[in-house]
């Protein structure tokens, strides 16, 4: 029987994955798309407590999140759009003007 | 029982479509991968008795944000990573970093399932009734979370007002 703990032992995989593609990858939009697995990840953590609490505030902080995140898209595409013009590079050790 | 093999089909398809996202090196694969990934997690928030979150997910996730991100890819032209640049020149990225990197995502993935599963005993089977209609939700939402849902609003406009300055050539 899958019960809450499948779900969240999934979550916690997906979210690893996530955090290993934006350590692995040198690619600001792959590292972009990352961010979106970690996002889903906890999606799917509220669903599935919000199932397991028989209420509905899990889907709706879902919905919240994914506002959050298409903001987030919008934005960090414009600054990797911004950036790409400056170096013709996508890679993110090309950008180090900020360091010290 | 037809269930439970729903979840795991769905659960394979969902590691096994992120795995390949972070593997690939050219950002159009990894874009693609990904739409099934968020596909094989809408059809979980199905078996979760959530059919809100699966529809918006395919709709707003694969739809609209992916979308956004080919749109970009294709736009910037630039698909693959540079491997000569990658793994010869730079000293941060030798195989022992990427190694370290990669170590610390599973001993992140460990941590987090361990504290889950920690609990164990009552986080059994789910109850028998869930909220799942449409018309509870939006009463919620227009209700309890009325406010925030309002701020969304003023979050998007803020986003594409963002995007817009972001991307602006600069008038020479």
């Amino acid at each position: 029987m899958v019960a809450l703990n499948h779900y969240l032992v999934l979550s916690a995989i997906l979210f690893a994955i996530g955090t290993a593609g934006v350590f692995v990858r040198r690619n600001l939009i792959t590292i972009l798309l990352s961010i979106e697995i970690m996002l889903n990840a906890v999606n799917l953590t509220f669903v599935a407590f919000g199932r397991a609490l028989g209420a509905a505030d899990g889907q709706i902080i879902v919905f919240f999140v994914m506002t959050v995140a298409a903001a987030e898209a919008a934005v960090g595409l414009a600054i990797v759009i911004a950036l790409f013009r400056h170096r013709e590079s996508l890679n993110p050790d090309s950008f180090t003007a900020l360091k010290w | 029982m037809g269930s439970d093999l729903t979840f795991y089909l769905f659960a394979a398809v969902a590691v096994a479509a992120s795995l390949l996202v972070i593997a690939q090196r050219n950002p159009i694969y990894s874009v693609l991968l990904l739409i099934a990934s968020f596909g094989a997690l809408s059809g979980l928030y199905v078996l979760l008795e959530a059919p809100f979150v699966a529809a918006i997910q395919i709709i707003v996730y694969a739809g609209a944000i992916m979308v956004l991100f080919l749109f970009v890819v294709m736009l910037l032209n630039a698909p693959h990573e540079e491997t000569e640049y990658d793994e010869r020149v730079h000293p941060l990225l030798q195989a022992a970093p990427l190694r370290f990197g990669a170590f610390l995502a599973a001993a992140l993935m460990v941590e987090l399932v361990w504290a889950l599963t920690k609990g164990g005993g009552e986080s059994g089977a789910f109850p028998g009734k869930a909220v799942s209609g449409v018309k509870e939700i939006g009463q919620i939402l227009f209700t309890d979370y009325a406010f925030p849902f309002e701020v969304t609003s003023i979050l998007i406009l803020v986003a594409m007002v963002g995007a817009v300055v972001l991307a602006r050539r600069e008038p020479h």
